[in-house]
């Protein structure tokens, strides 16, 4: 394998009615890492991941999976990728064993009845094994969807949104799993809305109208977006927000409780507003703060990031 | 003290808001809209039945094919050959020399009668003996058979007319100096239950195999189950015949149902051989699984799977030979009948199980059944979208 790349693609591109959905992608994703796919709707994660394991042919660009064509050798791919849908796509009416064993079975694997076993066991469903999956809530539909895409045991897996409509305590206990595999070596590419996941994640790629505008290991995303944040308080705060929403240079107003951020790259413009607010309405408090991944996240998924690279 | 109010006649449910009924009426034009394949469906199947009902199908069975066994070679009997090509009734096929060609011709389908001139024929008429000509009819279809029995009667009597005359003409006289005889072969009686119940087993196939299978993967799409299958390593050819198998055990437990209620309620003999009853049956189950599973990969849901499957039953039921007779039909909606599944399975059985053919009898129509499963199981696998694109 290529210096440890499970995932070493370039120039995806794929069309939809004649829209780029996905154009020009570039990844680079290593071995064991946890890597978190952001973007707003619509802004061509699902057709990224779909492509990567196989589901959609790439109109152009080229690259290797685990080591393997992505164009040419696609079904090897599928034997070694585990995909998690966005919607539940296993069988509603079958129980949760008898989804496990025929997706056991689709992989041929050995020891069919032990794997099954112990990937109930590991997922905490061994009791509810033999009820029908149909009749499950959201958090043990993706206990079982989890569990059905790691039972053969792949070394890359790709989650395409997986706690999405979850309670926060089942998300957690998702997590914890995930992180468990990555200390195992499986490589993991997830896309998400949330951003207690974002931060998780040893990388993040960021996606918007198909392309791809930011790729850097978490911690250094705050640095490379050089946002400048401001904490406002005080009262009137609505109408202070008004205001500020209106000025030149505010790229994001946003509200934290009985405070708001005011975020943009322009300190000086910024500073104006701030000045001007101010001097409205002396009883509304200003300071510039460091712009922490709140903002951040905040302003990446509102889609209103065209302007850096 | 207060009077109990009066109340006044009044419907809620009849208080309603054009508005509203606007809203629900503009949405379903939408929606019709959307369905294209339902759309198209609903303009074809009226112009399909109209032309299907309209000119294939005859009830007055007209041009049915014959074979006419000649043993002798005269004047008359030729005249009487000539105006049975000119007749509209019956088709001269073929001219056979000897009786068991005649007969296999009969046996297989391929022509409803036989009509056969004796060795010796003109001579004995000359002397008055009243030879007999001999009009074998594949009973086992009664319409196709009563039609032109009489028919052939008339031809007889206009194509021997012009020769009794002269030294003859004590000839022309009541009744002819000749005899008709009429057989009716493999269904004597011509009870059509004989003719209809061993192709309701057809019929009872097409319909449930298509329609279970049509829906096979058409369902997995729907539900979003298909993108969790094509995420795994496994290949078309393994999700057909794993989807397809579970109702071949269906179809052998009809085709065991058919058969006992006939045999029990109809009392319809079994004359054939049963390797070949199982042979053609199966191929026919196959062939309707796959034309199920082809509908299958076009139809986006399960509606418009239904529809679909409903949309190749018509010309099944019409032009396959179960209700009007085949050979009465002209070419054009022959040659589509010879394409369907059905067509071909009707023969077989019928053959097999009332005219006590074997596996040799049906051979002639295993092959075209056998050539259209795999035609149907090739488009199938081609349509199977291994991707979502």
């Amino acid at each position: 394998m290529s210096d440890e790349l499970v995932i070493d693609v370039a120039g995806l591109t794929k069309s939809f009615g004649g829209r780029k959905v996905v154009d020009n992608f570039d990844l680079k994703v290593p071995r064991g890492a946890i890597y978190g796919f952001l973007g707003p709707n619509g802004s061509g994660k699902t057709t990224t991941i779909r492509m990567v394991c196989g589901l959609l042919k790439p109109e152009s660009g080229s690259g290797r999976v685990l080591g393997l064509d992505v164009l040419s050798d696609s079904r090897r791919i599928k034997e070694r990728v585990g995909y998690m849908t966005q919607k539940f796509s296993l069988y509603e009416d079958l129980s949760i064993r008898e989804n496990l064993e025929f997706i056991a079975r689709l992989y041929g694997l050995d020891r069919r009845g032990e794997r099954v076993d112990q990937a109930l066991a590991d997922l905490g469903l061994a009791e509810r094994q033999h009820q029908v999956a149909g009749k499950l809530s959201g958090g043990w539909k993706q206990r079982l969807a989890l569990a059905a895409c790691m039972i053969h045991e792949p070394d890359l897996l790709l989650l395409d949104e997986p706690t999405a409509g979850v309670d926060p305590k089942a998300r957690r206990d998702f997590w914890d799993q995930i992180r468990r595999y990555s200390a195992q070596g499986v490589t993991t590419l997830v896309s998400t809305h949330y951003m207690d996941e974002a931060v998780q994640c040893d990388s993040i790629a960021y996606i918007a109208y198909g392309k791809k505008l930011l790729d850097a290991p978490t911690a250094d995303i705050p640095g490379k977006i050089g946002l400048r944040a401001w904490r406002v308080a005080g009262r009137p705060l609505q109408q202070a927000q008004a205001l500020l929403e209106r000025s030149p240079g505010v790229e994001l107003v946003a509200r934290f409780g009985a405070e708001i951020h005011v975020c943009g790259h322009d300190g000086a413009l910024i500073a104006a507003a701030a000045a001007r607010a101010s001097a409205a309405y002396p009883h509304v408090k200003i300071e510039e703060i460091e712009a922490g991944f709140e903002e951040i996240f905040i302003y990446l998924m509102a889609g209103s990031a065209d302007n850096f690279q | 003290m207060k009077l109990p109010a009066i109340p006044a006649l009044h419907l809620p449910e009849l208080d309603i808001s054009w508005a509203r009924v606007m809203a629900v009426f503009l949405k379903e034009l939408v929606q019709m809209r959307r369905d294209r394949p339902t759309f198209a469906i609903m303009i074809a199947m009226p112009i399909m039945q109209l032309v299907l009902f309209g000119y294939a199908i005859n009830t007055d069975p007209r041009h049915l094919p014959a074979v006419v066994e000649m043993r002798e070679d005269g004047p008359m009997t030729r005249a009487f050959l000539a105006s049975l090509r000119a007749s509209s009734f019956v088709d001269i096929v073929a001219v056979a020399r000897r009786e068991e060609e005649a007969e296999a011709m009969l046996r297989s389908g391929r022509v409803s009668y036989i009509v056969a001139i004796p060795e010796g024929f003109e001579r004995r008429l000359v002397r008055g003996e009243r030879p007999q000509i001999l009009i074998a009819a594949d009973a086992s279809d009664p319409v196709a058979a009563g039609g032109a029995i009489g028919a052939i009667e008339a031809v007889a009597r206009t194509a021997f007319a012009p020769e009794f005359e002269g030294a003859l003409a004590h000839l022309a006289r009541e009744p002819p100096p000749y005899e008709i005889v009429v057989q009716r072969r493999y269904n004597p009686a011509g009870i059509s239950a004989f003719n209809i119940v061993p192709a309701l087993l057809g019929i009872i196939l097409t319909m449930t195999m298509t329609m279970i299978t049509s829906i096979a993967l058409t369902r997995e799409a729907e539900r979003g189950t298909m993108e969790n299958l094509l995420a795994t390593p496994v290949r078309p050819l393994e999700v057909m015949i794993g989807k397809t198998t579970p109702y071949v055990f269906v179809g052998a437990v009809q085709v065991v149902i058919v058969l006992l209620v006939s045999s029990l309620l109809f009392q319809i003999p079994f004359t054939g051989s049963m390797l070949a009853f199982v042979i053609g049956v199966g191929l026919f189950i196959f062939a309707n699984l796959m034309l199920g599973y082809l509908i299958s990969t076009a139809a986006r849901t399960q509606m418009q799977a239904m529809q679909m499957t409903f949309f190749v039953f018509m010309p099944a039921i019409l032009l396959s030979g179960f209700m009007f007779p085949f050979r009465a039909m002209p070419d054009w909606a022959q040659a589509i009948g010879e394409a369907l599944p059905i067509t071909h399975f009707l023969r077989i059985v019928r053959e097999v199980v009332l005219k006590a053919a074997g596996l040799p009898d049906i051979v002639g129509d295993l092959g075209p059944l056998a050539l259209i499963t795999l035609v149907l199981a090739a488009a199938a696998l081609l349509r199977f979208r291994r991707t979502l694109d």
